[in-house]
């Protein structure tokens, strides 16, 4: 409940810091959603995808 | 058969119950005044109707279909078969150098730039070295005449003739379709491909194949106007692997499907994006109902039937 209650006074409670809260954390989440797909999507495909082969031609 | 008819008529489903929907179901039932008789005669039809309408849907629907005279290219599990699966570059690459050294002598595949090579299977410069092996007509200069010129990145592959006429001469009235699309406009897609390529054989007796024709039984008709083209080590491949028939014709398939569907790679990594995002999401829109049902399944209500007097 008291890490409930910080967190809302700190960011929650004020119109400003609560915008600040989402444009922030949206691109938090982005940015570590996007690592995690791409991880999954690579791991998967391991040996695959051209940047798996290219070093190959170059 | 009449125990079935009497476990439906006389189930729970056909009676009414003193509850209150279904007294005002009943008010509206059309078969109240019947008779226990025409309730059976009428069950009896109705099985009876509804039977031969399912024996026509399996029917129908049923894989024996004795009326074709074509043979369905059987599913093969390709590399990139699966939802998450991409395409095996390395194949794309190994298909390109059998389309431009096998399909290209009469093929065309018009919608597919050397561009589009980069970053797929060949690097800029590679694309470019292999651009600049064609000749293109350009034009015209500044005393207005066409010229030839060496291939640019944004030129597309060569066609082999001018015009379909041509290539109608020159292949005994068949038409090389042209492959930049050809997974994506027959039946069987790259399966179909790898089956046609590789499904030559002598036409079974009693079939007659006319001169300057081929027997294969995954072309619609059986006779097609395409020599066998694939033959083990017809070519060599740059990085080693063995040239038998199955693999030039395999990774022939992949390139193709990759030439009609370029952004298949982008499709199933925006896949894993949009399933992992809706699924999230999802936990949200739960929460939601649930939050603006609650007044709703917390509410008592009561229906009081005005009373007769």
């Amino acid at each position: 409940m008291a890490l409930s209650n910080t967190v809302y006074n700190l960011l929650f409670k004020r119109t400003s810091t609560f915008m600040l809260t989402i444009a922030v954390g949206s691109f938090a989440f982005e940015r570590g959603f996007d690592r995690l797909t791409e991880y999954i999507w690579e791991s998967h495909n391991h040996g695959k995808l051209w940047k798996h082969i290219k070093d190959k031609y170059e | 058969m009449a125990g079935a008819v009497t476990r439906v008529f006389s189930s729970k489903l056909l009676k009414t119950h003193p509850s209150l929907v279904q007294i005002n179901v009943s008010h509206y039932s059309t078969t109240k005044g019947w008779s226990k008789s025409k309730k059976a005669f009428m069950t009896t039809l109705g099985m009876f109707a509804g039977g031969a309408g399912a024996l026509l849907y399996a029917l129908e629907s049923s894989c024996v279909q004795a009326g074709d005279l074509e043979l369905h290219p059987p599913h093969l599990k390709w590399s990139h078969s699966g939802w998450l699966d991409s395409f095996d570059h390395a194949s794309i690459r190994r298909g390109y150098e059998v389309y431009k050294n096998v399909c290209a002598a009469c093929h065309s595949a018009r919608f597919v730039c050397y561009r589009n090579l980069v970053g797929v299977s060949h690097t800029e410069a590679e694309a470019k070295r292999e651009a600049e092996e064609i000749m293109v007509e350009d034009g015209p200069n500044d005393k207005g005449d066409m010229f030839k010129r060496p291939g640019k990145l944004s030129d597309s592959f060569p066609s082999p003739y001018p015009n379909e006429e041509a290539a109608r001469a020159a292949n005994n009235g068949a038409y090389p379709p042209d492959l930049s699309y050809i997974t994506a406009a027959r039946h069987g897609a790259e399966d179909y491909v790898f089956h046609l390529l590789t499904g030559y054989m002598d036409p079974p007796a009693g079939v007659q194949i006319r001169e300057g024709l081929y027997f294969n039984p995954y072309f619609l008709g059986g006779a097609i106007g395409m020599a066998q083209a694939l033959y083990n080590e017809i070519i060599e491949y740059e990085d080693g692997t063995p040239a038998t028939q199955a693999q030039l014709a395999k990774d022939v398939s992949t390139f193709l499907r990759w030439c009609a569907e370029p952004e298949h790679d982008t499709r199933k990594r925006f896949a894993i994006k949009a399933l992992g995002l809706t699924a999230l999401l999802s936990f949200g829109l739960f929460y939601l109902k649930r939050y603006k049902f609650s007044s709703l399944k917390s509410r008592k209500i009561s229906f009081k039937p005005p009373s007769k007097q």
